[in-house]
């Protein structure tokens, strides 16, 4: 058994996402193999070559995969498809774009946002946006996976893969890169934060995120989330929304903050290990799964939060 | 330029489901049904398109039980032109769907295929992909924008960390993110319309033989429930507990 991870990266460097998919493609067993398919992408290749259980790196340059379009992509891993029992994505917004359309070219149904490996054929994957986890066991010979990657650790360091070039496979041009804008923010990833801070419509403008969470997320180094209330406000770009339909999140601390706790907010982030809630209204329904609750108003209550992290030197 | 838009009918999203006792499913008896909300947003950005005067012909597709009937019929009201319900009775997997579709978009042409990037009960989100693959055309999952340019269509798509822009060739596949538009609500001369408009009818079989299962669902089960924990008093109460009792900070 061989199974083959698509590596998540940007060219100059890896995604953790990938070292978290590492981990629930050694579950299945058998040799693991990364795929980094981009232009000029040799270093994500050699930061994959290291990548603890790992046993070989299939590196492939074109400029048509600088961008992780689909259309190419999906020809190139289908194309790799005989060599391998299981094909894997990390479910980001790149594996969840390319790997349904791997699954068709090789005729498979997709496993989506695989949460648990029970059998290398058996997995755990939630729907009904979280509120039911459904156990299945695919009938197909070969498995098309996407990892939900809040469920795994990622893998370590230590590796020495071997690193193989790989032909880009020829495909018509029928989509082509135009931009992109990703936000630059000093502050970790919200999907890989050891903390996040998110805030709720109660913080009422873009202005206030930044004057009443910002200094408490620098002095946590926590990534900053958003309720999509708060993200169809305005008060929030779009990438900062957790929720089912944004981010799913599971730090270590998760705060939310002037947020109600929404089925779809909560599916979101109800596998953060410890759940703070900060909200006025004491009936919130986030108090029923927060750990910590504080009914407070959150225009005292963040200022005093900050004065007292600064208090005991965090 | 005629747009095709697969739709779903789905539990509605304000519902509460319950796994079934016996674990083999969920309880969906006496639960609201409705268009899946990604669906309808795709169902507006296509009715937008023929109110600007870029599509002519806006053909809404469901696939599933004879009351999939009417979400059409939702469609319908917000301005399709016109409906296809494919018959078929059971959870068919997006593989199978996509094929369906590909018998559909062989039969329709369309230009452009809208779909919603995922359905809010299995939550997949394929069905879209595998259909671009099976067609062979380009795709913009999870849009926040689309534009038509000539024999192209700009799509803005909603990524991890940001917005990417692609130019894709026509005939092409779009689906629809969160934020790609505010679906209208119809007006009631409208749903009184959308009821009296014929909808083409046709079973599953006529599209496709094989429409069994590739994952055997072997159990559901409701995840392990979190405990409300405790109320603290004060800000430093709080940050105290998070160092001494959760061990955290």
């Amino acid at each position: 058994m061989a199974v083959l991870v698509l590596a998540d990266h940007d060219n100059a460097s890896l995604r953790e996402s990938t070292a978290k998919a590492v981990t629930a493609a050694v579950l299945l067993g058998g040799d693991v193999h990364i795929l980094v398919a981009g232009l000029n992408c040799a270093p994500a290749a050699d930061a994959a070559a290291k990548i603890d259980g790992v046993a070989k790196v299939l590196h492939a340059e074109s400029p048509r995969y600088e961008h992780m379009l689909p259309e190419p992509l999906a020809v190139l891993i289908s194309s790799l498809g005989p060599s391998y029992d299981a094909l894997l994505a990390p479910s980001t917004t790149t594996g969840k774009n390319v790997m349904p359309r791997v699954a068709a070219l090789l005729d498979v149904m997709q496993i989506s946002d695989m949460m648990n490996v029970l059998a290398p054929d058996t997995f755990e994957r939630p729907i009904y946006a979280g509120n039911v986890i459904e156990t299945v066991r695919s009938r197909d010979a070969k498995k098309v996976i996407t990892v939900r990657v809040t469920a795994f650790q990622a893998a370590g360091q230590g590796g020495q893969a071997s690193v193989e070039l790989l032909d880009a496979v020829d495909t018509p041009e029928i989509s082509t890169f135009v931009s992109e804008e990703l936000s630059r923010s000093e502050r970790p990833e919200l999907t890989s934060a050891r903390i996040v801070l998110s805030g709720g419509r109660a913080l009422q403008s873009r202005e206030n995120f930044t004057k009443y969470i910002d200094p408490v997320a620098e002095r946590l180094h926590a990534a900053v989330g958003a309720s999509r209330a708060a993200v169809d406000a305005g008060y929030a770009p779009n990438d900062w929304q957790v929720g089912q339909t944004g981010k799913i999140v599971a730090p270590e601390i998760y705060i939310a903050v002037g947020i109600s706790g929404a089925i779809q907010h909560l599916a979101g982030m109800k596998d953060s290990k410890v759940i703070v809630a900060i909200n006025k209204d004491p009936d919130a329904p986030i108090f029923q799964v927060a750990d910590y609750g504080l009914v407070a108003d959150l225009y005292t209550a963040l200022p005093e939060l900050e004065t007292e992290l600064a208090r005991i030197g965090i | 330029m005629k747009i095709l838009v697969p739709i779903k009918r789905v539990v509605d999203f304000n519902a509460k489901v319950h796994v079934k006792a016996d674990g083999t499913g969920v309880e969906l008896s006496n639960l609201k049904m409705s268009i899946n909300p990604f669906d309808e947003i795709a169902v507006e950005e296509a009715v937008r398109l023929k109110e600007r005067g870029v599509a002519t012909d806006v053909v809404c597709v469901s696939i599933g039980p004879a009351q999939s009937e009417d979400v059409i019929r939702t469609g319908l009201a917000m301005g399709a032109t016109r409906g296809i319900l494919v018959t078929f009775d059971g959870e068919l997997e997006p593989l199978a769907v996509a094929k369906a579709l590909k018998a559909v978009a062989d039969d329709e042409k369309p230009d452009m295929i809208f779909l919603g990037k995922q359905a809010i009960d299995y939550d997949c989100d394929q069905t879209g992909q595998m259909l671009a693959a099976l067609l062979g055309w380009p795709q913009g999952t999870f849009a926040s924008k689309v534009e038509v340019d000539g024999s192209d269509v700009v799509v803005t798509r909603e990524v991890d960390g940001g917005h990417q822009t692609v130019r894709l060739k026509l005939p092409a596949i779009v689906t629809a993110d969160l934020r790609l538009n505010q679906p209208r609500y119809a007006s009631l001369p409208n749903i009184m319309k959308a009821k009296r408009m014929p909808i083409d009818k046709k079973p599953i079989e006529s599209l496709i033989s094989d429409t069994a299962p590739r994952l055997e669902i072997l159990k559901m089960a409701e995840p392990p429930h979190r405990k409300a924990g405790v109320k603290v008093a004060s800000v430093a109460e709080l940050v105290s507990k998070l160092r001494t009792e959760a061990g955290v900070l």
